[in-house]
């Protein structure tokens, strides 16, 4: 589950933010990726769709790298 | 020409806290929320439940039907302060003043209920045409016109639209227009009405709507919640008013603004500091002249701590000295008009000597370490004061104010 997780996110990153998928990697944060807040919320908020689950806004706040935001994702689909 | 002193001889206001400035000035004081589940038939679907929405309005005492045909609920309000504000001040608009009179609203989204409607009609009930009249009740400068036309006002008169900023930006601009000769009184401030399913959607999207309550600057805060309401101020030239022997409430001596020109949502410290900077230079008033500001604080992590920060740097050692409140705690952040609550709560502080409070406060944020007023008013007579507007779009305007005296 968490690698599908992954996957679509960096399905959504290339395709939406132009970023290269081999540089997207789980230790990637969104600063090195070139992702400001609001990037962050409309990845997050597309992926809520995608698994149909919601992220309480303060733990959005605390998503500041790939790892953080598969874990946050895959907790809410439990 | 020399610059003329600008002061306030009414106000008017319709917000969750109060429907006039006597009640809303004392629910400042007594430290009475008007924060609660809005009324929605969609709140269902919306993760936020609260908000400080109007429970009950009702304009046709006030308004004629037919001039309440041609009205969106946030030109109602507007209308309806500005009616209170105006018979505050006890003045009347004639041949004598009308073109040296001007009004100036703001808002950020205007006559959204009617668009609402109109795209409720069209795409849910698969109507064929939507309300004849949605054009003039959607437009910004709806709320502007109709005070126009209502009062008999035909000097400048337009809507001023910055976001949250928008009241700040037209009170400010009324006060440059008088103070420069131009018009001799004005009325001016914001409405803002947006609690539509759209609208609420789109607060909920960008996330920084708080589940619970607004608690500027207090630890775990967790953002904003949403208000509605309009606030009128009616200013005049110094000489306008003891020439008739207005009632004079307060002063308005300085208008700052400036452009962050960074990001479209994350306000920038240099912008807020410039801004007040500005404020005080326009009022030639020094930083350790100013006992009060009311904050834009609105109960974001970034926003408060970015505030308190530029707070610091603008006034250094005085910081420790000063007090800052967010009142948007007490009425919400009612966007295009905040500021114009925010504005006649300063102008009350100082002319009653008491300093409103932030609501809703638990812990203290060590980002935040300045005198906040916590969850009661105080006593405390001061002369200057500052109101900060830091909006959407990085605009930030920030009005000066002076106490009274003759």
């Amino acid at each position: 589950m968490s690698e599908t997780v992954f996957e679509k996110m960096a399905t959504l990153l290339s395709s939406k933010k132009g970023i290269n998928k081999e540089l997207i990697s789980i230790d990637s944060s969104f600063e090195e990726l070139g992702l400001d807040s609001l990037d962050s919320i409309e990845l997050i908020a597309d992926l809520e769709e995608e698994f149909n689950v919601n992220i309480p806004n303060t733990e959005l706040q605390g998503i500041k790298t790939i790892r953080q935001a598969v874990d946050g994702l895959s907790k809410a689909m439990q | 020409m020399q610059n003329r002193r600008v002061v306030v001889t009414g106000t008017g206001i319709v917000s969750a806290i109060g429907m006039n400035s006597s009640d809303f000035w004392n629910s400042i004081v007594e430290c009475r929320s008007g924060i609660g589940p809005y009324s929605s038939p969609y709140a269902e679907q919306i993760r936020f439940k609260n908000g400080a929405d109007i429970k009950q309005f009702d304009a046709s005492t006030i308004i004629s039907k037919d001039d309440l045909d041609l009205m969106d609920r946030f030109t109602q309000l507007a209308v309806v302060a500005a009616k209170e504000a105006v018979a505050n001040a006890g003045i009347s608009f004639n041949e004598d003043n009308a073109y040296q009179t001007a009004v100036i609203c703001g808002t950020s989204i205007g006559g959204v209920q009617t668009q609402e409607q109109s795209y409720f009609d069209l795409y849910r009930e698969n109507k064929t045409r939507v309300h004849p009249l949605s054009i003039p009740k959607t437009m910004p400068n709806g709320a502007a016109s109709n005070i126009s036309m209502q009062m008999g006002i035909k000097g400048p008169v337009y809507a001023i639209s910055t976001a949250c900023a928008s009241s700040n930006h037209a009170i400010g601009n009324a006060f440059w227009l008088i103070r420069n000769g131009v018009c001799d009184q004005a009325i001016c401030g914001g409405s803002e009405t947006p609690f539509t399913y759209t609208f609420l959607k789109a607060w909920e999207a960008i996330r920084v709507v708080a589940p619970d309550t607004c608690r500027p600057f207090s630890k775990n805060r967790q953002g904003m919640i949403l208000g509605e309401g309009s606030g009128m101020l009616v200013l005049e030239s110094l000489d306008a008013a003891k020439k008739r022997g207005a009632n004079i409430l307060g002063e308005i001596v300085g208008f700052g603004m400036t452009s962050d020109a960074s990001h479209i949502t994350k306000p920038d410290q240099k912008g807020a500091e410039q801004a007040m900077k500005m404020a005080l230079n326009d009022a030639a008033v020094n930083t350790d002249q100013i006992g009060y500001i009311n904050a834009h604080g609105t109960g974001t992590l970034v926003n408060d701590t970015m505030e308190v920060a530029a707070v610091k740097n603008v006034f250094g050692d005085h910081a420790n000295h000063l007090s800052i409140s967010s009142t948007k705690s007490l009425h919400g952040h009612a966007l295009g008009a905040t500021s114009s609550f925010e504005a006649i709560a300063t102008i009350m502080a100082l002319k009653n000597g008491i300093l409103p409070p932030t609501a809703n406060f638990v812990e203290k944020d060590e980002t935040c370490d300045i005198d906040i007023v916590p969850n009661a008013s105080k006593e405390k007579n001061i002369l200057y004061a500052l109101s900060n507007a830091f909006a959407f779009g990085g605009l930030n305007a920030v009005l000066a104010f002076k106490k009274w005296e003759e």
